[in-house]
């Protein structure tokens, strides 16, 4: 019994109401935490950083605010590509025309102006639902990718119409552009997303959540008791795409350093995206970051194996990736709906148990 | 029962007309509750009594006629803004957030209790934990009464059918509404899950003094709950008055019991 709730009785709601009322789940938090800032800057090398972990910590970003508008209120968004777009040029121009603002508050501004954009394209899903929700907010990616190729202004009117991240620093230390170190970058976006991975635990467990989860469940009921579909939904989207907009911008300007929009952020990244809280766990802040965790790693680890170890064709390994994904997509959709984050609670419940079978 | 006294009319149905294309399916129906009773609404199946309540809160808008609500008349209102006067209800088919805890079920409930911006929410300080806290305690005072402590952490979609309703119950006083609206709260129940149903409905009229409409079709139960009855058939209003006369009405045998009761 390495692992129990019993035993560890609440005196009081607070206790109970706590972010974490297991102690063996807080120390689980502290150890995660322990290791992201100490330990995996000290042990991992520059080529695991930049190659796994930053695009790690950044999907996990985008899959919370994905799983907010998908997992927990409901609402099928297929253009988190697009909205990742919005926040990656607007912290472009942003920090053009704004730099002395600092980088951090420049982040969170991109956030707000994607969040804006977010609530407007979510405006549809006050009349529409599922499959037809699905297809307006493609064509919002389609659009917004679009617009970002076509309209001059958004990359300043540069010939490639590329976009290039310029140099900023925080407390002196360089944080964007070609001259920054992989660590730094690291301590920075597992900064951002650590806070912003306890707001959306924050937001998950209190009114906010319990309302888009009441949307999900059963909309007409959720009416009845007085949550207005009008506010869940849109608050939604824009929390939704504020997270997804601080991903694109940390995905612009902190790890590509520069980007073209149909490159960077086309339909696969919405794909992706989706994917990772499908196969993580709808409605799961853990299950956001399982997912992330899963997809970045496995394509890297199929291609070791494969092409390294059995000397697999390269392209045939690419085919072989893209079946696993499919794969487990069906199979979670499926078996498994809770996904990665499911799995850990089940393994949880063995070890409450555990090593007596009953 | 039909002894206890009450003062003002809490809610007034006038002439209210509800049709789906030709289908007339609430007949100029009007009849009042009065503050602390329980008023059944009885009829056969497809009688309009679902219908009746979807109108009282917001759910349907009926082509002719005026609800009067603590004073208030109008035509048509949103269901939130119902829930907000203090409508509340549960459902024939159970509409629980299945996703969801008991507890979180009957939190949701309490969405009109809690105010705090989203920002406080992000961060879980200050007012937000005071007031999820206050709440919380309201919440629990529910399942106390409710006696459902023993799945205030579980997933509501996995419990059984009985408790699901006693959930749904939960959500509904969660809003501390002035008239509650239960529709059929006792379907599909055995006799002794009946008797606690009854019994909680009849503390919640007693100890928080809520005004209930009921939708049943267990008679003993509506004989022995109601103070007042009114019966629908098709659309149509046969008759409003007290459970024995009621049960005396000869339209209402004819049309709805069939047999003379008992
Ligand atoms: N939204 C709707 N659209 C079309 N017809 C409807 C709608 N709601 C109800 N009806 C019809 O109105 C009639 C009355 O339905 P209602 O559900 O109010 O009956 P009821 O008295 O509650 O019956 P039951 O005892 O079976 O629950 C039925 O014929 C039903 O098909
Ligand atoms: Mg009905």
């Amino acid at each position: 019994m390495i692992y129990r709730e019993t035993g560890q009785f609440k005196a009081n709601y607070a206790d109970d109401q706590a972010l974490f009322p297991i102690a063996q789940d807080r120390y689980v938090i502290y150890a995660v935490l322990f290791a992201t800032f100490a330990v995996v800057p000290m042990i991992l090398n520059q080529y695991w950083l930049n190659a796994i972990i930053l695009p790690f910590l950044i999907y996990s970003l985008a899959a919370l605010g994905l799983n907010v508008l998908t997992g927990y209120c409901g609402q099928v968004s297929l253009g988190t590509g697009g909205f990742m777009a919005v926040g990656a040029f607007s912290i472009y121009k942003l920090m053009v025309a704004v730099p002395e603002l600092g980088f951090i508050t420049l982040v969170i501004l991109s956030g707000i102006i994607t969040a804006a954009v977010g609530a407007l394209f979510g405006l549809p899903s006050l009349r529409i639902k599922g499959f037809y929700l699905a297809v307006a907010t493609l064509a919002s990616q389609f659009f917004l990718i679009w617009l970002f190729n076509k309209v001059g202004w958004f990359f300043n009117y540069n010939a490639t119409g590329m976009i290039t991240s310029p140099p900023m620093t925080i407390f002196g230390v360089l944080v964007t552009g070609p001259e920054a170190t992989v660590t730094a970058k690291y301590f920075l976006v597992a900064s951002i997303v650590a806070v912003f991975a306890l707001v959306a635990k924050n937001l998950a467990r209190g009114r906010f959540g319990r309302n888009w989860m009441a949307i999900r469940d059963m909309d007409i009921a959720a009416e009845l008791i007085g949550v207005r579909p009008l506010i869940a939904k849109l608050s939604a989207f824009a929390v939704s795409s504020f997270y997804i907009g601080m991903a694109g911008a940390l995905y612009f300007a902190v790890w590509l350093g520069s980007a073209e929009p149909t490159e960077a952020f086309d339909i696969n990244q919405s794909f992706l995206v989706l994917f990772m809280i499908i196969i993580g766990g709808l409605g799961s802040v853990l299950g956001s970051f399982l997912g992330a965790g899963f997809l970045v790693l496995m394509p890297i680890l199929l291609k070791n194996i494969l092409v390294d170890g059995f000397g697999t064709d390269s392209a045939l390994a690419a085919h072989i990736e893209i079946m696993t994904v499919g794969a487990l997509i069906i199979i979670f959709l499926i078996v498994e709906p809770h996904g990665l984050a499911r799995l850990w609670r089940i393994a949880k419940e063995k070890l409450r148990l555990w090593p007596f079978p009953y | 029962m039909s002894a206890r006294q009450f003062g003002d009319t809490i809610l007034e149905v006038n002439n209210i007309s509800l049709s789906f294309g030709v289908m007339k399916v609430l007949d100029n129906i009007s009849f009042d509750i009065k503050k602390g009773e329980i008023r059944s609404i009885i009829g056969p199946n497809g009688a309009g009594k679902s219908s009746m309540l979807n109108v009282i809160n917001g759910f349907y808008h009926p082509q002719e006629g005026t609800i009067t609500f603590k004073g208030e008349t109008r035509k048509a209102m949103a269901p939130h803004v119902a829930a907000s006067h203090g409508i509340a209800r549960t459902f024939q088919n159970i509409a629980l957030f299945k996703g969801m805890s008991t507890l979180d079920n009957i939190m949701t409930g309490r969405n009109l209790k809690m105010k705090t911006n989203i920002f406080w929410q992000a961060l879980h300080l200050g007012p937000a934990r005071k007031e999820e806290l206050e709440n919380r305690e309201a919440a629990e005072r529910i399942i106390d009464f409710l006696d459902i402590q023993a799945i205030r952490k579980k997933p509501v979609g996995k419990l059984p059918y009985g408790l699901q309703k006693r959930v749904e119950l939960g959500r509904a006083l969660a809003a501390e509404p002035e008239l509650l609206l239960l529709d059929e709260p006792m379907a599909g129940m055995n006799s002794e899950e009946k008797e606690d149903m009854s019994r909680f409905i009849i503390d919640v009229n007693d100890e928080f003094g809520t005004t209930i409409a009921l939708i049943e079709h267990d008679m003993g139960v509506v004989m022995d709950l109601s103070d007042r009855v009114v019966v629908l058939d098709y659309g149509k209003q046969l008759a409003d008055g007290f459970p024995e006369e009621v049960r005396a009405n000869q339209k209402v045998i004819d049309a709805y019991l069939g047999v003379p009761h008992e």
